[in-house]
Order: C-alpha cells, then structure tokens, then sequence
C-alpha cells in the first residue's frame, strides 16, 4: 500500500534505529532521534523493532492513505486528525482507505514517530532505511507529492484498542527536568568555574541546533590549562566545547570523528529527553557517573522490553 | 576518570555506550599503525554487542550495546567490555595483512580546479611545478576517515607545503577536490563546507552508498596522486 505525502511537515523523514558497520568509513549512525518513541510506536502498530517510522519535527504533515491499516503515534504530544475526529496518540488506531491524517503541530516536545503496520519499506542504505539529513544518505526530507510504501496491512477486527499507554514513564519533554550527565574525557581541563558551571547554571538550546547536534548557549566554558589534540572519535551525546566556549551536545548525525576536547556525556537513558527539547528551551545538567548511568539504561531497557512484550501479547489475544 | 590499561594500550569510557583505545598521542605514524593493527583484530575477535569500529589518529572507538555486556556478578558493561578487549590484547596485534598496493588518485591541479594552488606556493615559497612535482612525489598512508563519508586524512604530506588552515572556511567545496589543511592533505569526497587549501580536484566518485565497497579508501591503504591535465579529467568524469 502507498502513503501520499500531502503536506510534508518542516522535517519529516524515514528513521529506524540506524546505521551500523561503516562509522569507519566516516557515515554516521543516523536513525531516531527518540529511540524510545520509535520503538513504542512501531509495536503499538505491530511491528518489530527494526521497523521504519517516519519521524516528525515540530509541524507534522498531511498523509492520505489508499489502503485501511493500522498506525500508531507516539512521542512529542501533537493535535493529529483524521476528518475532524482526534486521532489520539500512544495507541494503534485504525484508518480507512482514502483516510487523510492530518498531524499539527507539537503541543510539547519536539518529536514523534508515526508507524504503519508493515513498516515502511525503504531500500536500505549501508544496511538502514535512516535518512542521514546531513551526510544526504539514505531517504531524503519528505516533500510534497512523495509516495512512501508501507508493507502488508494487517486489519485486525479490532484494530482500534480501547487502550493506550501511559507515557509518562517513557516520553519526558519538561525542560524543568535536569539531564544526566557522565563527565567527559576532558572534564578535568575545565577551569574550576566552568566545571561548576556546566553542573549548576543553565544553558538554552540554540537555533542552530539540528540533528548533527544542540548548541548550548549560556556560561562561556573555559579550559584552566589548553589541551593538545587531534581527532578522536565521538559518540552520541558526546558535550564538545568548541573555542568559543558553548557546547555542543551531539546528536545522532554527528561526525564520526572531531578534534574539540570532550567535557561531558550524555547519559544514554536520557537521550531520547534531550532530543524532545526544543530550540529556546533550557537544559540543566545533573551529574552522573559512569556505573549509575549504565545501571539506568540497563533497567529502562529491561522495563521497555518488558512493556513491548505485554504489547505483543495484547495485540495478539 | 577511570583508566584501564593493557600492554600499550590505554582503555578508557568513551561514555556509557563507547570505549576509548588509546595507542599514542599527536599525528603519528606509528600510533596509527596501531590503530590499523588493533581494528583489524578487533573485527576479527568478533566482540559480541559491538557495533562499530571507528578508527582515529591514535585512537579507536569500539561503539558496544551495554545490554549485552551484563553480567552475573552486576558487574557494570564497560568494565567488561574493557576487560575482553585487554585479553585480546594480551598478544599484540599483528599489523593487518594487506594488499600494500599503491592506490593512484589522478588530480587535475590548479586552475578552476585548485583554486588555492597559487596560495600555497606563494606561502611555500615554491613555484606551481614544484608544489605539484612535491604533492605527487609522496606516498600518503590513510590516517583515517572521518568529517564525511570518504573523507580520507593523509599521512605523509611534504613538510614544504604545511599550511595552516583558511581562517574562514568555505561554505561549498566541490566534490573531489584535493587540499591541505596543515600538516594533512585529504580529498572532499563530496560537495561539503570546508577549511581547507583545495588545490586540485580528482574526477574519482570517493564514496558511493551503494557501491561495494562504499568507500575507495580505506583506513591504512596506501595512495599517490598522479597529476592529469584538463582533458584527461574530462575523460575520467564520464568514463
């Protein structure tokens, strides 16, 4: 079945969990912003992890469908409607044959994920439907007039549950809510009021910010002592500090490699919060350390596997 | 900062999904070496969980999925992802068997090609010939690749035309151009913005997603330029 982009929405584009095996070759990961999101809304609808999704920023498009599925929403809370009648978010919802999903604009948060029952199917590139909006690999930014193909729809009888999730302890775009941080390699070359600062003061995200990474204004960082380096690789999440002394905290189309000292590191468990915070909106640091960090995500994953199980389960009685 | 070491090498967190190898320090060609030598025995070691081997100058990033390096005694992934790496590493690694081709890279210089060819001689206190004569001379060791797919980072430049890099970089360098930046000198594999001296251009598709393999070049692969006038670039471009 096909879906006809519309309306394309300010940035939407084909994601999955991304791009693996050739970082060596300088391509970059890619893939969801909010991994969390793309998961939860490809099982709602049914799908494996490795589904595609389309992942939409800020101002959602207008999709019209030429064949009955299922979909489902999650993520950044936007007003999406399909004739009129809310189509709410969190759960799988069924749509008719010549549907029309209009997806507004994003109440609070910055991303969501639509996923279709099939998936959408993309030819791989480098083994991953993500599109690298940067590096130009992969799909492209949906325009106006694309088709997307999505694999077989599966209509069930009762293809649109009375439940949905609760998406509080998966979905989190308060700004008011601090981000766990690892100190970085360099964390130490910091002068004593830049590694007070980068814990207590606050930093705004940037215009500039995108999926590459967010430009953190606030303090200007400083170095006590310079350091001497070349290029190291990077990660996601990776908190560079740039000359003029405002990190950047990189997100999932970063560079594979980059030669500014490391001062922090984003706690994975708290990735898919960062990359809900919009441009203008703050982000307070909260220190954590390597061990806790690592326990926190081995537990969220333990609880989402957990939660895409009894999705399964329920999908399937 | 925990540190873990094993013979040479240096294991230390790249946060909580990454780990850091660290085999020296600067642009060197030895370190890096050892870094060709440690990713091609850790891709044959095959570590569960890892899903990308990114090597730098005289660095190595091993990207793991900390779900799949728990382990009984609650002891956290890195440490042991970090201790599997330190026994493959109680043998050395051998340097990489490779096929020690030298791979020929044809470059049109100067002119509309190398637009900061006549800059770098004038800096260099050489003639254009000489540059070219210099710049052709060498043969490069892929130091590694990184700031795009295919951007390949070159050893082995004639230390007679270092030049620091453009104070302001350009928005558009065009796709196959040949510059130095400082003591390197490295091939825009596609249109990108860009700081360094272009001083040539080479008709070669770099990096195809598609291709098999992507990349022309890879980390540690030997390259020399050969210098082809206006028409045989022409030629190349549409062959």
């Amino acid at each position: 079945m096909n879906v006809e982009v519309v309306k394309p929405g300010l940035l939407s584009t084909l994601q999955d969990r991304g791009r693996h095996g050739a970082a060596m070759l300088g391509v970059g990961t890619a893939g969801a912003m909010d991994d969390v999101a793309l998961r939860l809304a490809n099982a709602l609808a049914g799908n494996g992890a490795d589904a595609a999704a389309l992942e939409i920023t800020l101002i959602g498009p207008r999709l019209r469908f030429d064949a009955a599925t299922t979909i489902a929403l999650a993520g950044a809370g936007f007003h999406a409607q399909i004739g009129g009648d809310p189509v709410p978010m969190w759960q799988a919802v069924a749509v008719e044959r010549g549907a029309v999903l209009d997806i507004g604009t994003a109440r609070h948060g910055a991303r969501a994920y639509l996923a279709i029952a099939g998936g959408f199917l993309v030819d791989a590139t480098l083994g991953s439907a993500s599109t690298d909006v940067n590096a130009r690999l992969g799909g492209h930014v949906l325009k106006a007039g694309d088709r997307l193909t999505a694999g077989a729809p599966t209509v069930r009888k009762d293809a649109s549950p009375r439940w949905s999730l609760d998406p509080r302890p998966w979905f989190d775009a308060d700004a008011a809510h601090s981000i766990r941080l690892i100190r970085g390699t360099h964390f130490d070359a910091l002068d004593a009021a830049s590694r007070r600062a980068l814990f207590e003061r606050e930093f705004l995200i940037g215009n500039e910010s995108n999926r590459v990474g967010f430009r953190l204004e606030g303090p200007a960082l400083a170095l006590g002592t310079p350091i001497e380096m070349v290029s190291e690789p990077l990660a996601t999440g990776t908190l560079q500090l740039p000359p003029d002394g405002q990190p950047i905290a990189l997100m999932v189309e970063h560079p594979t490699v980059g030669g500014y000292p490391r001062i922090g590191q984003v706690a994975a468990v708290d990735l898919p919060r960062l990359a809900q915070r919009r441009p203008g909106e703050s982000v307070r640091f909260e220190e954590i350390d390597l061990a806790a960090a690592q326990t926190r995500y081995l537990e969220r994953e333990r609880a989402l596997d957990e939660l895409i199980d009894a999705i399964r389960e329920r999908l399937s009685a | 900062m925990s540190r873990e070491s094993a013979p040479d090498v240096v294991i230390e967190p790249l946060g909580d999904s990454a780990l850091l190898l660290r085999f020296g320090a600067g642009l060197d060609a030895v370190a890096n070496a050892r870094v060709h030598a440690a990713l091609h025995t850790l891709h044959a070691a095959g570590l569960p969980g890892v899903v990308d081997l990114v090597p730098a100058y005289a660095t190595l990033a091993l990207h793991y999925r900390p779900e799949v390096w728990t382990d009984a005694n609650g002891r956290v992934p890195w440490r042991n992802v970090a201790a599997a790496v330190r026994v493959i590493f109680r043998t050395p690694p051998e340097p990489a068997p490779r096929d020690d081709a030298i791979i020929e890279v044809p470059v049109c210089y100067g002119g509309a090609f190398g637009a900061d060819l006549d800059a770098l001689a004038a800096h260099a206190k050489l003639d254009i010939a000489d540059v070219v004569a210099r710049h052709t001379a060498a043969t490069y060791r892929v130091a590694m690749i990184g700031f795009a797919p295919g951007f390949p980072y070159l050893f082995g430049l004639d230390p007679a035309l270092h030049m620091p890099r453009r104070a302001s970089p350009r928005t558009r360098v065009p796709a196959g151009s040949v510059a130095i930046g400082g003591a390197q000198t490295g091939i825009y594999p596609a249109e990108l913005p860009g700081g360094w001296h272009l001083i040539g251009q080479t008709p070669l598709v770099l990096f195809d997603a598609n291709g098999d393999p992507p990349s022309r070049l890879a980390p540690g692969d030997r390259v020399r330029f050969v210098a082809i006038d206006a028409q045989r670039f022409d030629e190349l471009s549409h062959a």
